[in-house]
């Protein structure tokens, strides 16, 4: 059998604050299969986002290793593991990030202008990409000039744009109603439908149980695993 | 990234906050205009002095009675403290000398000249022929004093364009008499218009024979006598040989100064000089001034876009990228305030000619490419730090920060 697309093994995240130690993860065991979708659930400051933010290569383990599809990542250097985020992981952050200057299609091009993709591919790319997710009339707007939805539909399409292997979400649907969550959500579970790998942190039990396999955190540790 | 990606973003990142980039812009502008307008002037000094100068004439050795104070204690000076007369005779004894070319000897008193009732005071200059080939000056009209004798003067006079205007207006004046003193003389030639010759306008000047202007002002000496020497190598020479000849006829005193224009002009250019790239040095200062500043407020800038610098990692942005990006916008920044201070500088050297045409306000070239280059490179080398300071952000943290 083929190897996991992600799998963790004894990862320790420690952030000191003064003298004291806060362990934001304990030991954690885990590994997930290439299109998987995956619900990360517990309580407030239980280690979810320094979980997400360590798959998505932009914090690096105290202790433990990560394999990313076969290969140990945390070895890798800074200009590395930035060509693997740009490459194979995409980001879905609860307040967006849309850099403001820009318009919509130019934020879902940033990833391939970053790259040093042609523009002629560029332009075909997110031309696709704005139609895909219904902002074909929003593509010259900028972002404050969109609705919350439209926001994350743009953050979308950017964290797809470079056809990432896992989209990692953390709370997605955390500044946006229920009605314009449950799109953005349907809009993920949809791009998973298709083999992406969804990885998505959630306080909402709701959302949690849509997820074919969902992860329970609780201070530092995998407490429960509906895998297992 | 792509180079023209690269451009594209720093400019929209530059434009994306006006305000911040107009002063920016502006305090390096200051700055180089400061450097083309201030060496504009230093310049323009020193070619005005040395343009002046060279209006005398070239080649020149110039001989003035009396002994110059530079010259130290000296005996001989020391019993006959007047000194003796420089006279029509020494003049023409400096014609032996081998270096020398031509010899004009100058005899200056002010007088009066009056034609058909008007009356007016102007200096009255005794010459030779020789002058005009000496001062390489030209004739508006007639022709210059009649070589010959120069103990013997015929009675005619020459006069500047200025004077002519003021005694004869729109008449003719060539062949005319006019009155100098008590003498009658016929003027035979008006000089062109040259406005320059420093200390002595030629302008406002009426030239008559050596003899006649000593008879006038009833006196033996000359005022100056202007040595031509051969060629420009000739120059040293011509002034040793003139100074020898000349104390050999004053019974062995050197009573005489001699200056050469090379040696005042080349002391007139390093002064000029010298002071033009000391103003050149103050105005940088206040590019290195603007340097700081775009320092400042690019590491303003960097904390205003932590999360999009978190961003651009999370999106895969190498740390090179980041640098990169933030030197372009340093560099665009102090490029667009080099173009705009170059440019304004100009206009500031274009308003001064125009104010004052006679003054040649030309920034040398040296100091325009000293000042670009001084602001780009001010401007990038100030944008390193904090273009390193985004790079190495920690993602995580930029990403929560709002
Ligand atoms: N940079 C940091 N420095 C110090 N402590 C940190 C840092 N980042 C996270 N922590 C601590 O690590 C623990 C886990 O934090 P984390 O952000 O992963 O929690 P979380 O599960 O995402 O919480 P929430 O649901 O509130 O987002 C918390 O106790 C937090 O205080
Ligand atoms: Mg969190």
């Amino acid at each position: 059998m083929a190897a996991p697309l992600i799998a963790l093994s004894g990862i320790e995240r420690v952030f000191h604050l003064g003298d004291s130690e806060v362990h934001a993860l304990r030991r954690l065991d885990l590994q997930i299969d290439a299109g998987e979708y995956v619900a990360v659930m517990g309580p407030s400051g239980s280690g979810k986002s320094t979980l997400l933010n360590l798959l998505g290569l932009l914090d690096r383990p105290n202790a433990g290793s990560y394999r990313l599809e076969g290969r140990d990542v945390t070895t890798l250097s800074a200009e590395e593991q930035a060509r693997v985020r740009s490459e194979r992981i995409g980001f879905v952050f609860q307040s967006f990030h849309l850099v403001p200057r820009l318009t919509a299609a130019e934020n879902v091009a940033l990833p391939m202008t970053l790259a040093g993709i042609a523009p002629a591919e560029r332009a075909a790319r997110v031309a696709q990409a704005m139609q895909d997710y219904g902002l074909a009339d929003r593509a010259n707007h900028r972002p404050d000039e969109l609705s919350g939805g439209q926001r994350q539909r743009v953050a979308i399409a950017r964290a797809t744009i470079m056809r990432p292997a896992v989209i990692l979400a953390d709370e997605p649907t955390g500044n946006l109603d229920r009605a314009t969550g449950d799109e953005v959500v349907r809009l993920l579970e949809g791009l998973n439908a298709q083999g992406v790998t969804l990885i998505v942190v959630t306080h909402d039990a709701a959302l949690g149980g849509r997820a074919r396999r969902r992860l329970m955190m609780e201070d530092g540790a995998l407490k429960h695993d509906s895998a297992t | 990234m792509r180079a023209p990606d690269l451009l594209r973003f720093a400019r929209d990142a530059a434009t994306g906050n006006p305000l911040r980039t107009v002063l920016l812009v502006l305090a390096m502008a200051i700055g180089v205009a400061a450097v083309v307008v201030l060496t504009a002037l230093g310049d323009g000094a020193r070619r005005y002095v040395i343009d002046e100068f060279s209006s005398i004439g070239s080649n020149l050795v110039i001989v003035l009675p009396g002994r110059s104070q530079t010259g130290g204690f000296n005996p001989g000076n020391a019993i006959t403290n007047t000194p003796r007369d420089l006279t029509v005779d020494d003049a023409e004894a400096l014609l032996r000398a081998p270096a020398v070319k031509n010899v004009s000897p100058i005899a200056v008193g002010t007088s009066e000249i009056s034609v058909g009732g008007r009356l007016r005071e102007v200096m009255v200059a005794g010459t030779t022929a020789e002058y005009t080939q000496v001062r390489k000056l030209d004739m508006a009209q007639g022709r210059f004093l009649a070589a010959g004798d120069w103990r013997r003067g015929a009675s005619e006079a020459v006069i500047g364009a200025t004077v002519r205007n003021e005694m004869f207006g729109s008449e003719p004046a060539l062949g005319r008499l006019v009155r100098v003193g008590d003498r009658r003389l016929r003027i035979v030639g008006v000089l062109a218009a040259s406005g320059q010759g420093l200390g002595m306008n030629t302008d406002e000047i009426v030239f008559v024979p050596v003899a006649l202007a000593q008879q006038m002002f009833n006196s033996n000496t000359l005022f100056r006598v202007l040595v031509e020497a051969k060629s420009r190598e000739a120059i040293e020479p011509a002034k040793a040989q003139v100074t020898e000849i000349v104390k050999v006829r004053h019974d062995g005193e050197e009573d005489v100064t001699v200056i050469t224009q090379d040696a005042v002009l080349a002391t007139f250019d390093r002064l000029l000089g010298a002071l033009t790239l000391g103003v050149a040095g103050i105005a940088a200062i206040s590019l290195a001034v603007a340097g700081i500043l775009v320092m400042n407020v690019m590491l303003v800038s960097v904390t205003q876009r932590t999360a999009e610098i978190g961003l651009l990692k999370a999106l895969g942005a190498t740390g090179g990228t980041i640098r990169a990006a933030f030197l372009t916008e340093a560099g665009m920044l102090s490029l667009a305030g080099a173009l705009f201070g170059y440019a304004l500088g100009h206009a500031g050297a274009a308003l001064i000619r125009h104010l004052y045409p006679a003054f040649p306000a030309w920034p040398p070239a040296w100091a325009v490419i000293a000042g670009l280059g001084t602001a780009l490179v001010t401007g990038l080398v100030f944008g390193v730090l904090p273009a390193r300071r985004a790079a190495r952000l920690d993602p995580v943290q930029a990403l929560s920060k709002r």
